[in-house]
């Protein structure tokens, strides 16, 4: 065992399949929580999660998560057997979060390489004491308590099937493991390792599944047979094999001495007749908030998980071709030679590289969803720590943002809820003296907006206050005289300021006054918004609004000089060429034309980036409308050279620490390999503002 | 151009099988011969079309396509204060790597790569501190001729200082 121990891949295994199972019971309690009671599946969910965790956790050698695990399954066996009428909710599910937060940090501790050392004493007398409450609370010589099952039996029978006691019989069991599962013969090992608490009398082959470095092969190709001596029904047999992961198939014989082998054969059949429903509502039964499905029982090959880091490559690899392949089919020396078949091919492969294209940018799509259900635990945390009533909703939890965007926004979302929970939820008592429902509610909506997500927090607290915000900003000398004369808006973009927080005392969950400049920073980093509305007394909404994809964008190509830029489409309203009467220059010199009746500046990408050449005659060029964030301007360049998907790149680190140039988001290669640098809407109109 | 390409590609394929401790990749630079560190050369190229990029300093000249890889480039002629020369077929990119920032530098012409024993290089006798000195860190002695020994992480990694000056003049 000391050698699966250092045994990296498994380890690994491990780590994955444990914490996708810990995040799944999370979340199952919460909803329970929620109705107040613990339904029979949640139970059972739970249970079997800490089984899994307790023999995995055991065969890692992980002792403490292993006890802490087995107490838990104790208790839920309790509660599961004995069906107790009076079961403190609340209580109970404080207990489980503490055993999964203490898992959650024994498995980030191993992940760091270190001893998963964490003492687990405390919490499991807890838990002790806890059933020991529950068994006196609910007495147990209750009539009312439906047991058809004998207590000593640990495995989970429907209640509709009873148990029948009778006289041992022997079983055939061929079980095959998903494939490629790895690892077949320690999963053999688990099952042999479960299977001795319910029978000692068992035969399997192969019989050393650990020390046979055969028997890797053998499971692959015959499966793990086992001869079992029981007098558990077969049906029995059959969940109980059910609750281990990675079995795809269940094949149960009855071995019989004087049956014959016909019979034996019409019994495989009609075997089968009854695994394949069982497997189909074992898949229904599975929350669709699993990503990846490795952990699963038999139908998760669809899905396999890869490093991002692979990914991030093949989407270089592929960009990479999509310009050679330009490269390829536009070359110089192909011009004025008739290729039709050339042509034909070189169309074929467009679409192909275009295909692959799309193709890669999807597979870095994930759901908002696993982000989202991550606020609950935060929720509920809260409102049970300050005593409020809060409910969170969540919508739109399927849309799908790249999951580098994900990456950045997860704590900043978490600030966000944090501070409605805790600033702006009022306690019961305030909420019904201002009539408003006793429960406070947050939502979290999520949709596509265009080339956006709109992650949207609302919630129905007490709102911003603009006086508390601007006698803050006033005394922390944010802002001067010119306050008065803010909007709200503008008065409320102050919180997102350094060292602003209008919360006095600092509590456990926020208010340090560090929270929201960061949750700005990190939004911006990843070139979104926030937008702020409020009403005090009603609550408080916060926008946010993020790109689709980090990486790539619909562009429009311009050209300014000889150098090339790129204009997002989104942000273009319109595109003219403007009459040189139509422009005129106000007494600071600054340009404007009037379109429409509108009035509008016009910026000349010449002048802001001092191009060397280009068009300085306004009907030489062609103005194009932008559309900022608060101001719609005119740019001015040589031409458009037509729209295009390009691929966003960071501009070189050298450049990025060398100076932050306003209005430039990054830089992409075009398909005749030249560099178009990508421009940045926002921060071109802004920067413009403030020249000005 | 090819054919240039060639030329160094052997240079290089030639230098990766022996050590490259003490190696320098001279080059030539108005009328003074300098050497870099052969362990910071990831390759050498000729000119290419460069992408000008605004707001930086003059030295600077923009950024290129290395095979999807977008580098910026550095006219050292520049960096160094030296009057600009336009670029010819001599002209070469030296792609520099350190500390994961990759950076073009562009030189009047390549040499060659010489072995320059630690004995042989004398410390920079610290006369001034005008621009162009501050890069070299030693002088070293091949035959009859000197090679000035540039400090390449200071290259790459000193512009914070002189930054500012730079981009008002800009």
């Amino acid at each position: 065992m000391a050698e699966q121990y250092i045994n990296d891949p498994m380890q690994e295994v491990f780590i994955f399949e444990t914490s996708q199972q810990l995040e799944q019971m999370e979340q199952s309690v919460i909803k329970t929580e929620a109705l107040g009671r613990y339904p029979s599946d949640t139970i059972n969910e739970i249970f079997r999660i800490m089984h899994t965790i307790k023999s995995s956790a055991a065969m890692m050698l992980i002792n403490n998560m292993s006890v802490l695990a087995h107490t838990t399954e104790d208790m839920f066996y309790f509660i599961r057997e004995e069906k107790p009428q009076y079961i403190d909710v609340s209580t109970l599910s404080d207990l489980v979060f503490e055993g999964i937060d203490f898992m959650k940090q024994e498995l980030e501790k191993i992940k760091n390489g270190a001893e998963a050392d964490g003492n687990p004493e405390i919490l499991i007398e807890k838990i002790k004491a806890h059933l020991v409450l529950l068994k006196e609370n609910n007495n147990l010589t209750d009539s009312k308590v439906v047991n058809n099952e004998p207590v000593k039996e640990k495995y989970y029978i429907s209640s509709n099937k009873t148990a029948k006691i009778s006289v041992p019989k022997t079983y055939q069991v061929m079980l095959r493991f998903v494939e490629n599962c790895g690892m077949e013969n320690i999963r053999a090992f688990t099952v042999v390792h479960n299977l001795k608490e319910i029978t000692e009398n068992f035969k399997c082959i192969p019989e050393d599944v650990i020390n046979d470095p055969d028997c890797v092969e053998i499971i692959k190709r015959d499966g793990f047979v086992l001869e079992i001596k029981t007098p558990e029904s077969r049906d029995k047999l059959e969940a109980f094999f059910h609750t281990m992961a990675f079995i795809e198939e269940i094949e149960i014989t009855e071995l019989n001495e004087f049956q014959e082998i016909r019979e034996e054969i019409s019994n495989l059949v009609s075997d089968e007749a009854i695994i394949v429903p069982q497997l189909k509502k074992m898949a229904a039964e599975q929350p669709p908030t699993k990503e990846t499905p490795i952990s699963n029982g038999g139908y998760g090959q669809s899905m396999i998980s890869v490093s991002v880091e692979k990914l991030d490559k093949l989407m270089n690899l592929v960009g990479e071709m999509v310009i050679s392949e330009a490269m390829v089919t536009q070359n110089p020396d192909l011009k004025g030679l008739v290729l039709d078949n050339f042509n034909k091919s070189a169309r074929q492969l467009r679409k192909i590289t275009n295909e692959l294209q799309d193709m890669v940018m999807s597979i870095r799509m994930v759901p908002l969803g696993p982000t989202f259900f991550k606020m609950n635990r935060i929720v509920r945390d809260i409102s049970k720590k300050l005593g409020k009533d809060i409910t969170l909703n969540i919508m739109g939890e399927e849309t799908e943002v790249d999951k580098n965007i994900i990456e950045q926004i997860g704590d900043p979302l978490m600030h966000i809820v944090r501070n409605s929970a805790d600033h702006g939820i009022e306690v019961a008592e305030t909420r019904i003296s201002q009539g408003k429902p006793r429960a406070g509610t947050i939502t979290l909506e999520a949709k596509n907006a265009g080339g956006e997500v709109l992650i949207i927090i609302r919630d129905d607290g007490k709102g911003l206050s603009r006086e508390g915000i601007l006698k803050k900003a006033f005394e922390n000398g944010l802002v001067g005289e010119e306050a008065a004369t803010m909007t709200d808006t503008e008065v409320f973009n102050l919180i997102f300021l350094p060292g602003f927080s209008t919360k006095e005392a600092v509590t456990e969950f926020s208010g340090r006054g560090v929270g929201m400049d960061v949750v700005a920073k990190n939004i911006e980093s990843v070139g979104g918004t926030i937008l702020v509305e409020s009403v005090e007394g009603r609550g408080t909404t916060i926008t946010l609004k993020i790109p689709l994809t980090l990486a790539i964008i619909e562009g429009m190509n311009i050209r300014v000089g000889e150098t090339c830029y790129t204009l997002p489409i989104m942000a273009i309203k319109e595109s003219f060429i403007p009459k040189a009467q139509a422009v005129f220059r106000d007494t600071d010199d600054n340009e404007m034309i009037m379109i429409r009746g509108q009035c509008y500046p016009i910026l000349r990408l010449k002048d802001r980036y001092k191009v060397k050449k280009g068009a300085t005659q306004i009907d030489e060029g062609i103005l194009i409308m932008l559309e900022g964030e608060n101001k719609t301007t005119c740019l001015f360049a040589d031409e458009l050279l037509g729209e295009q998907q390009v691929v966003v790149k960071t501009l070189p680190k050298y450049i990025q620490r060398m100076k932050k140039i306003e209005g430039l988001a990054g830089c992409t290669l075009l398909g005749d390999g030249n560099i178009s640098l990508i421009l940045d809407v926002n921060g071109l109109v802004d920067q413009k503002r403030l020249n000005n | 151009m090819a054919e240039v390409y060639d030329e160094f590609d052997d240079l290089e394929m030639a230098e990766d099988d022996e050590t490259e401790e003490g190696k320098y990749l001279t080059f030539n630079l108005d009328t003074e011969a300098y050497g870099l560190e052969i362990t910071y050369v990831t390759e050498i190229i000729g000119i290419q079309k460069i992408t000008e990029v605004p707001e930086l300093p003059e030295y600077v000249k923009g950024i290129m396509s290395l095979r999807g890889q977008i580098i910026p480039v550095v006219d050292v002629r520049l960096r160094f204060g030296k009057p600009a020369r336009s670029y010819d077929e001599r002209t070469c990119v030296i792609v520099v790597e350190i500390a994961d920032i990759t950076v073009g530098l562009i030189v009047d012409g390549v040499t060659e790569v010489v072995a320059i024993p630690a004995e042989e290089i004398v410390p920079h006798p610290d006369l001034d501190e005008s621009d162009s000195r501050q890069f070299v860190k030693g002088i070293g002695k091949v035959g009859t001729s000197v090679k000035l020994i540039l400090d390449c992480h200071k290259l790459l990694t000193d512009d914070e200082g002189e930054n500012p000056d730079r981009e008002i003049g800009y």
